[in-house]
């Protein structure tokens, strides 16, 4: 829990990601600053358009052209991944960090087995047989679960369902056994009870795997189940960071507590629910200032003009707003 | 080095690369499934273009010599086929009916009477010894033909698709250019420019004919490039050639299959238009028609002549057709799942 950069797994510093708009390169991604901690599971938080993905893809350094990243380090495990060369970086994709993505659905080559996509992501990274590769494949395939392996390994995409896709993504993930899973809105598009058990799954893996995980989500719901540490994203900043317990129960910024109050809950059946007002602006319309201050129902003087320095709230949550800085001087 | 030499070393490596593609086919689970599922559904059409395509082998061995008894005197030192050889001596003094004994016009007796399946033409040749000829040169001019263009357009379109950028412009602007020329203009002066012979006409018809493919398959790689499991692939780290090999042309395969299958007849299509210009391959079923336009008007009317190569022609791309749509059905997954 603590982010002593000694047992960091993955660490960026002033993460930038600029995209080119009307008026010069705008950025999408701006100075973010995460840490993940071994064994760690940090969800990354926000809503559609505050460029979760894109932090993650910056990561990965596979920022679809024309964007960039333009400013930064990407730390993992202490070296530096801008500085790697094109083959090396190659090699730490899959091998070091690997990622599971939103649609399972369309996350596999539709005219290969899944076995063979799965063998060939082993292959890529270690130089093994094809027979001991699709041993390991089938190993792989019953720890996330796939009933009857050994004929799924022979199976195209479309005959399977989402979940059991899902699955054959998070196999070919592990396949490697890397430090860091990016999981990118993993259970979005499954159906509830099938989003449970991949949840489990993850869980059960991370801890039998001991490898960290960035999950990017913005459920709640999801957080609760399996995340330690949350940060919030707005416009393209973290607004606010802490562990699951201080963003769920304790929340501070104004932007959090809109997500958290929006959510529907069993108990207040029939009450309309609260709703923050408006949409993420498009990121050349960020405002100056506070990016939140558009949306913001506690704006004052400083919001518009001046961006927010981060505040302590406690010694794992802080928060980056002047609302909640006021709160704390008084 | 000599023609017919030529001709039977291209048949022998074209022999072993069937050989070659059959065991490796037998091999792959999935591609001998396809196979025996595409001879599940379209048997006729498959014995049909399997006909054809013997027909053309033996017209394509050749060999010079064993004609010396014959009253030909410049054949027994000319290369001659399979298929030639059959047919030696055959030949009337003119036209003669399907089957008939005598001549068409003035009744004289033929040599052979009623050998003469398909009749002989104004020369007294056997149609259907021209005919079974023609089926070489349509074969040569569509597989030649497009050995060279559906290369050449998976690699500026798929290099365009994916690149996109400069890459992308250059070939952009070929195709523009390409596609703003009337066709047969460009078709009949690349002809003339290069002479006219069966690979000029085929060079000539491979470059006027990749547009559409290229175009195809830019538009379709810009597409898949974005695909998730193309992102998917690169967050495993895939390398961009591997991704282009593994994830793109696999997934192309069933375009080209239907391009392939769409030009081929548009080829052996292209030829006949050529040959009625003048300027197509020799021998050819464009060719036969060409000539028995004329005899159309004749009073009685000579019908046969047309009738065979017409015959030949569509019953050639009639098969050619069925096996290729089978074999896109077949081998793209998403069109399988809608039959299941």
């Amino acid at each position: 829990m603590s982010d002593t950069p000694a047992e960091a797994v993955i660490e960026t510093r002033g993460l930038t990601t600029t995209f080119p708009g009307e008026g010069g390169r705008v950025p999408v991604v701006d100075q973010v600053d995460l840490q993940i901690a071994v064994g760690e599971v940090l969800a990354l938080v926000g809503e559609s358009g505050c460029g979760k993905s894109m932090t993650a893809l910056s990561m990965l350094r596979l920022v679809p052209k024309p964007g960039r990243i333009e400013a930064g380090e990407i730390s993992l495990a202490g070296s530096d991944l801008r500085r790697l060369s094109v083959p090396a970086m190659r090699q730490v994709r899959g091998q070091e960090i690997s990622m599971i993505f939103q649609e399972p659905m369309t996350s596999l080559n539709p005219v290969a087995t899944v076995g063979a996509q799965v063998v060939e992501a082993i292959r890529l990274h270690e130089s093994v047989s094809k027979a001991e590769a699709r041993r390991r494949t089938l190993d792989l395939f019953t720890r996330v679960g796939i009933p009857d392996p050994d004929s799924r390994l022979d199976a195209y995409p479309h005959q399977l369902s989402g979940g059991l896709k899902q699955r054959v993504m998070i196999a070919m993930a592990l396949s490697t056994r890397p430090r860091l899973l990016i999981a990118d809105e993993p259970t979005t598009a499954l159906d509830v009870t099938i989003q449970a058990q991949i949840l489990q799954l993850l869980r059960d893996l991370q801890q039998e795997f001991g490898m960290s995980i960035l999950l990017i989500t913005h459920d709640l719901g999801i957080v609760n189940e399996l995340a330690d540490r949350v940060s919030v994203m707005y416009a393209g900043r973290i607004i606010e960071e802490g562990s699951r317990v201080d963003i769920l129960g304790e929340a501070r910024h104004p932007y959090t507590r809109g997500l958290l109050l929006s959510l529907p809950s069993l108990a207040s059946r029939g009450e309309r629910l609260a709703e923050i007002p408006g949409v993420v602006p498009p990121p050349d319309q960020w405002p100056p200032g506070c990016r939140f201050s558009t949306r913001c129902g506690r704006v004052f003087e400083p919001c518009t003009t001046q961006v927010p320095a981060v505040s302590e709230i406690t010694g794992t949550h802080r928060s980056w707003c002047f609302a909640v800085a006021r709160e704390i001087e008084s | 080095m000599e023609t017919h030499v030529v001709s039977n070393l291209v048949v022998a490596l074209l022999l072993a690369g069937g050989v070659w593609t059959g065991v490796a086919i037998r091999r792959d689970r999935l591609w001998s499934e396809a196979a025996r599922s595409l001879w599940r559904r379209r048997p006729i059409a498959l014995i049909v273009v399997a006909v054809y395509l013997a027909v053309a082998v033996l017209d394509s061995i050749a060999w010079v010599g064993g004609g010396e008894g014959q009253a030909d005197a410049v054949a027994a030192h000319e290369a001659r086929s399979v298929v030639d050889r059959a047919f030696a001596g055959t030949r009337e003094a003119s036209f003669s009916a399907p089957l008939a004994d005598a001549e068409f016009y003035g009744g004289r007796p033929l040599q052979r009477p009623g050998s003469h399946l398909f009749g002989t033409d104004i020369l007294g040749r056997d149609v259907l010894y021209l005919t079974i000829k023609g089926a070489r040169v349509a074969l040569l001019i569509g597989g030649l033909t497009s050995m060279i263009a559906i290369p050449l357009a998976l690699l500026l379109g798929v290099s365009a698709g994916y690149f996109g950028g400069r890459i992308d412009d250059v070939v952009f602007f070929v195709m523009s250019t390409l596609a703003s020329m009337p066709g047969l203009l460009l078709l009949i002066a690349l002809i003339m420019a290069m002479g006219r012979s069966t690979l000029s006409v085929c060079i000539a018809l491979g470059v006027t004919s990749w547009v559409g493919l290229c175009r195809v398959t830019r538009g379709e790689t810009f597409k898949l490039r974005e695909l998730d499991y193309v992102q998917a692939a690169r967050a495993l780290g895939v390398s961009e050639a591997r991704i282009i090999f593994r994830h793109l042309l696999p997934n192309l395969m069933h375009l080209v299959i239907i391009t392939f299958v769409l030009m081929f007849s548009g080829l052996v299509l292209s030829e006949a238009i050529l040959s009625w210009l003048g300027i197509g391959v020799d021998g050819s079923w464009g060719q036969m028609i060409d000539q028995a336009r004329n005899e159309l008007s004749r009073d009685p009317i000579i019908w046969w002549n047309i009738s065979a190569a017409g015959v030949a022609l569509f019953g050639l791309l009639l098969a050619v057709n069925f096996v290729g749509d089978a074999l896109r059905d077949i081998l793209d997954p998403r069109t399988l799942r809608e039959n299941q």
